[in-house]
């Protein structure tokens, strides 16, 4: 049967969208790389910016965004972990379980800059923690819980019903046989979901806008008290915040190349994690 | 060699001793047992009433995020007044004589990118994910779908870089204007940031199609193409809308690439080609300077609450027709 015009152009229709999916990522990728790639050296990376950010490096960036990811994991993966252990373990089919899911459903969808309102009432001006890595950790945590506890949910899941009724059967406690039994096998699906939370947390920048990121800060936090550079915010500001953005576009593009290394990184060892963990299930 | 003599049971054990021990304490070994047990169950519900608080940290944050939007927020309705807040669309909380705080433009901005940003990502995102579960052979699939997963992870602060030096041009040349920085960049912008939400899930409707309903239309002499669009799309087209209002609901709440791309000037205007000035962006702009417990910091509050119950409200409507939907495929 001969096909028709109409499905024809139907069906180039469909294949230029996914064309056209794959070139925007091609000149977000392109574009920053190819224009980011000079700038990057050694100094780059290791050195504080200098004269007004024109010069030197973004060395107190890169360690702000770390820090801060660190008590966001701190922070989001054992409640996320619990949270996740009580709904897929413990938790009976009805209303609570139901109105639980549905707000975790919808934390996810709470924009971020309402993340960011929320940790200056919270933690900066309630807790008294101040605009501080621990205040914007804390509120990139709350950012991230949703996911984590999805992803943590997500792992446990796979863990074969027999391998608690086996525990069971022998009279282990319902807890025991979690903890024997269920986590061991879950964890590196876990750590997948931490990752990939963690990859948001370091991108993301309305909710430390106002928590704790510094405009210049040459050098590196002292307390968890003290403000911080940070990656995302650094290239908010060359973009659009500096005296001569003309001048420095180069160091821009330098901040967005790291930044997005960064998180193609961590996005690819959470699926390098996932792969070996499935090969480890089948083996 | 003799054993030397090893008696198999302590005095304990033996039938007189435990009677013995019962006597003094009251306890038989059922009952150690059972205390046992006791401690044990004890220990159990504890460790479930642990996970259990847990389990509410979610309904608690976004209880806690309301409240604390609405109690900073509710000082600025008592001294700017609700009628006013609504219904004008001067914000100009700067002026030195009379400081406004109308919130219509800022909300129509918002509204106006994210219908822009919809117009252009929901055909593309719904082609894309049709075309990613029912066209593309498998390696091509295996292309593009972590190329969607990547373009989700993208950092929103990079795509409004990418939105000001390149965008911004591209705009200003095709319709010959100095300055690209508008609602028609944001959009663009935007679209490209749901499009992930929208491809994956779509994807996912489409393909939870049951296979059955495909082959009876291919069997009745339908080509793919009529399948597609008079089978498997209107199927699947709960599941579609659900993806599509959550792609609304991240272009209603994304701060950093409209704060960028739009040029933020806040004025009442349905023009693409003029600079705006979002909601998101406003509070991203003006709570840095802001002192604490101002009427300007209460406004910006208001601002933060209406977004929360504009982003709620969407995300419930497609959490209901996704609920609804699952229940019929079962």
């Amino acid at each position: 049967m001969k096909k028709r015009w109409s499905e024809r152009i139907g069906f180039l229709m469909l294949y230029l969208a996914g064309i056209l999916v794959l070139f925007f990522l091609g000149v977000i990728l392109f574009d920053i790389f190819i224009k980011g790639v000079g700038v990057l050296s050694w100094n780059f990376l290791t050195q504080p910016p200098r004269m007004g950010m024109t010069e030197g490096g973004i060395f107190p960036a890169i360690m702000g965004t770390f820090m801060v990811s660190i008590i966001t994991v701190i922070f989001a993966v054992p409640l996320g972990m619990f949270a996740a252990i009580y709904l897929n373990e413990y938790a009976i089919p009805g209303k609570i379980t139901r109105l639980i899911r549905l707000a975790i459903r919808n934390l996810s969808g709470v924009p971020s800059i309402v993340y960011g309102l929320f940790g200056v009432v919270l933690f900066v001006q309630m807790f008294r923690f101040g605009t501080s890595v621990l205040s914007a950790g804390l509120t990139l945590g709350l950012l991230t819980l949703p996911w984590t506890i999805t992803a943590c949910e997500e792992a446990l899941k796979t863990v074969p019903k027999s391998y608690r009724e086996g525990a069971l059967a022998l009279g282990a406690t319902k807890w025991h046989a979690i903890r024997t039994n269920v986590l061991p096998y879950a964890i590196p699906g876990m750590m997948t979901g931490v990752i990939l939370g963690l990859s948001r947390a370091a991108g993301e920048t309305a909710p430390i806008l106002f928590t704790g990121a510094a405009f210049f800060l040459p050098h590196l936090p002292k307390s968890l008290f003290d403000q911080f550079m940070a990656l995302p915010y650094h290239l908010y500001i060359l973009a659009t915040q500096h005296h001569a953005i003309e001048k420095v576009r180069p160091i821009a593009y330098g901040t967005a190349l790291v930044l997005l290394g960064l998180i193609l990184l961590l996005n690819l060892s959470a699926i390098w994690v996932r792969y070996r963990y499935r090969q480890k299930m089948r083996g | 060699m003799e054993k030397p003599y090893e008696p198999s049971l302590t005095i304990q054990e033996t039938p007189v001793g435990k009677a013995w021990l019962h006597k003094r304490t009251g306890t038989t070994e059922k009952t150690i047992a059972f205390k046992k047990f006791q401690i044990r169950r004890l220990n159990e519900i504890l460790i479930e009433k642990f996970f259990f608080i847990n389990g509410l940290l979610a309904i608690l944050i976004l209880l806690g995020i309301f409240c604390l939007l609405f109690i900073k927020g509710f000082p600025a309705f008592r001294e700017i007044g609700w009628k006013s807040f609504f219904t004008s669309s001067v914000w100009n909380p700067n002026s030195y004589s009379i400081p406004q705080y109308g919130i219509l433009s800022l909300i129509t901005s918002t509204l106006m990118v994210t219908l822009g940003a919809l117009v252009i990502a929901v055909p593309l995102g719904v082609a894309c994910a049709a075309f990613i579960s029912q066209v593309a052979s498998r390696r091509v699939r295996e292309i593009l779908k972590p190329a969607v997963e990547i373009l989700a992870g993208i950092p929103s602060v990079v795509v409004g870089f990418l939105g000001i030096i390149l965008v911004n041009p591209l705009i200003a040349k095709v319709f010959g204007i100095s300055n690209g920085l508008n609602a028609l960049n944001g959009s663009i912008l935007l679209a490209i940031m749901s499009l992930p939400t929208i491809i994956s899930l779509s994807e996912d409707a489409l393909r939870a199609v049951p296979k059955t309903y495909k082959e009876a239309s291919l069997a009745l002499g339908g080509n793919d193409w009529q399948t597609l669009i008079r089978v498997l799309v209107p199927s699947a087209l709960s599941g579609i809308i659900a993806s599509i209002m959550l792609g609304m609901g991240r272009a209603i709440g994304e701060t950093m690439t409209v704060l960028m791309a739009t040029g933020n000037a806040p004025a009442l205007t349905f023009n693409f080609l003029d600079a705006i000035q979002t909601m998101t962006s406003t509070i991203a702009i003006e709570l840095g300077e802001v002192p604490y417990n101002t009427t300007h910091y209460y406004a910006l509050f208001v601002i933060g609450l209406v977004l929360f119950i504009m982003t709620f409200v969407v995300n419930l409507v497609s959490d209901i027709i996704l609920q609804k939907y699952q229940q019929v495929e079962r």
